[in-house]
């Protein structure tokens, strides 16, 4: 199929890509951009793990056409920390050892970071529930809670 | 998945004149076709973007109903306050669906048009026989793992249960889908697989879902969603139950019911021998889960999927009860 032109504007950064129409926001970070702290998991929308933002919204990269994502504002986990200083979440899932293998954790973050401004971190319960998409098969799951916890507090005050 | 071509449409009118070429899809939030095609199920030759047309998102409540544009998230129809407030069923059914980042993407119209999860169905690789994908090709789920598929409304060429929590809210309240200038209840919008499973709604080629319009109710403000899973969050329901009542002056009689089920049909099961059971009746335990096993009459299991034949009823006393306490 003939290669389409698709611009992204990802982290700040404008790139200019030729792409298969059938190519995801995914492959299109990971394969073309080096951009590969969003990570593959599943790649069928069911693990949580290629959550960037677009336009400040949690979604999937791997169900987004990169061509469906023109036009759109794109935020990585690698567009998270500002000169230097980790953002406030990362900084959380460090201090709260919310990772083992850590494959998960930038789906885990990126999905925090708008669960905390979407303002469902109330509670524990409400975490649990509006964390749900972020797999994590080494179970870290309460200690991600206590970072969510943390981080939105931290927020709060 | 196997490349196509892409165009974005720049209007509804050029949305469904492309909708309506040969091989053609439309692409709203891609939840279930990006998924669909990466399994070999979908093989589109061209998709049709229309995210990025304007105007058809729009959230609007009144006394009378909402409207909901066909391309308004998920998510955002989830937290709309007057939803929430006018119609708690639909919101519960819409948070307690999926997760947050794939209600971040999916649209309402895209919602309605929803594909089942039947595994024989999403593996082509491995199982050629589905009468959904190909007409004639025969039923894989008929006498394999049926623990997910349906025990309403099935037939012999097929079993595959509909999943979405949203449609089942629509269906108790009445809801129409707008196709442009055409209106159809979200009851007729889905159709019973009979002999051809593979149509699945009541859309031609060419149309575009516009908006969603569910008219207000006293049943509609008191309602709500029960969906009990396998896991507590991120699942499909074993069984659900979107319920709405009216009670008399006395608080007490029922003067409307509405109940449908989730994740025991083939389509949104409004299950109106409850309703009718129940009207003009005083509201008590008893009485309740008597009529409520009216649910499920004419249910056919198939082994694995027996236990829903029993659940449905519960969900569904369990919800009217629950809406009875808050009289």
């Amino acid at each position: 199929m003939t290669k389409i032109p698709v611009h992204l504007d990802i982290n700040g950064q404008h790139h200019e890509l030729q792409l298969e129409p059938r190519v995801t926001l995914l492959d299109a970070l990971r394969e073309r951009l080096g951009l590969t702290g969003t990570k593959k998991g599943c790649d069928h929308g069911q693990c949580g793990a290629c959550t960037v933002h677009i336009d400040g919204e949690r979604v999937l990269a791997c169900l987004t056409l990169a061509a469906q994502a023109e036009g759109r504002s794109i935020t990585t986990i690698e567009g998270l920390a500002r000169e230097g200083e980790l953002h406030p979440v990362q900084a959380a899932f460090l201090e709260q050892d919310a990772f083992q293998c850590g494959y998960c954790t930038p789906g885990q973050i990126m999905s925090a970071v708008a669960c905390i401004r979407e303002g469902h971190a109330g509670s524990d319960e409400e975490i649990r529930e509006y964390m749900a998409g972020n797999l994590c098969r080494c179970g870290a799951y309460p200690h991600i809670v206590a970072a969510v916890r943390q981080a939105a507090q931290e927020f709060a005050s | 998945m196997r490349d196509f071509s892409y165009l974005r449409a720049t209007s509804t009118d050029a949305a469904r004149q492309a909708a309506a070429l040969p091989g053609a899809m439309l692409l709203a939030g891609g939840t279930t076709l990006i998924d669909l095609a990466k399994c070999g199920v979908a093989e589109p030759d061209t998709l049709v973007d229309i995210t990025h047309l304007k105007g058809l998102d729009r959230i609007d409540v009144s006394e009378r109903g909402a409207t909901i544009g066909a391309l308004a998230k998920m998510g955002h129809v989830a937290d709309h306050a007057d939803i929430k407030s006018r119609f708690p069923a639909i919101s519960e059914a819409l948070w307690q669906a999926a997760s947050a980042q794939i209600r971040n993407m999916a649209t309402i119209g895209g919602n309605l048009m929803q594909r089942t999860r039947c595994p024989y169905f999403r593996d082509p690789a491995n199982f050629s026989a589905c009468n959904k994908r190909v007409p004639g090709s025969g039923c894989s789920a008929i006498g394999g793992v049926t623990r997910g598929h349906a025990v309403l409304g099935t037939s012999d060429a097929c079993i595959a249960m509909y999943p979405g929590d949203l449609a089942t809210a629509l269906v108790a309240f009445d809801a129409t889908v707008h196709l442009g200038d055409r209106r159809i209840l979200v009851d007729d919008f889905f159709l019973l697989p009979g002999t051809t499973p593979d149509r699945e709604h009541a859309i031609e080629p060419g149309e575009v879902i516009t908006a969603i319009e569910i008219p207000g109710s006293a049943a509609a403000r008191r309602s709500t969603y029960l969906k009990i899973r396998d896991r507590q969050s991120y699942e499909f329901a074993a069984a659900s139950a979107a319920v709405g009542i009216e009670f008399e002056a006395d608080g007490r009689t029922i003067r409307d019911l509405r109940v449908a089920l989730g994740g025991v049909a083939t389509k949104p099961w409004r299950a109106r021998a409850v309703e009718a059971a129940l009207k003009g009746k005083v509201l008590d335990p008893e009485t309740v889960r008597a009529a409520s096993l009216l649910a499920v009459e004419g249910a056919v299991d198939h082994g694995a999927n027996h236990y829903k034949i029993e659940l449905a009823p519960r969900v569904v006393a369990r919800a009217i009860l629950k809406l009875g306490e808050t009289a």
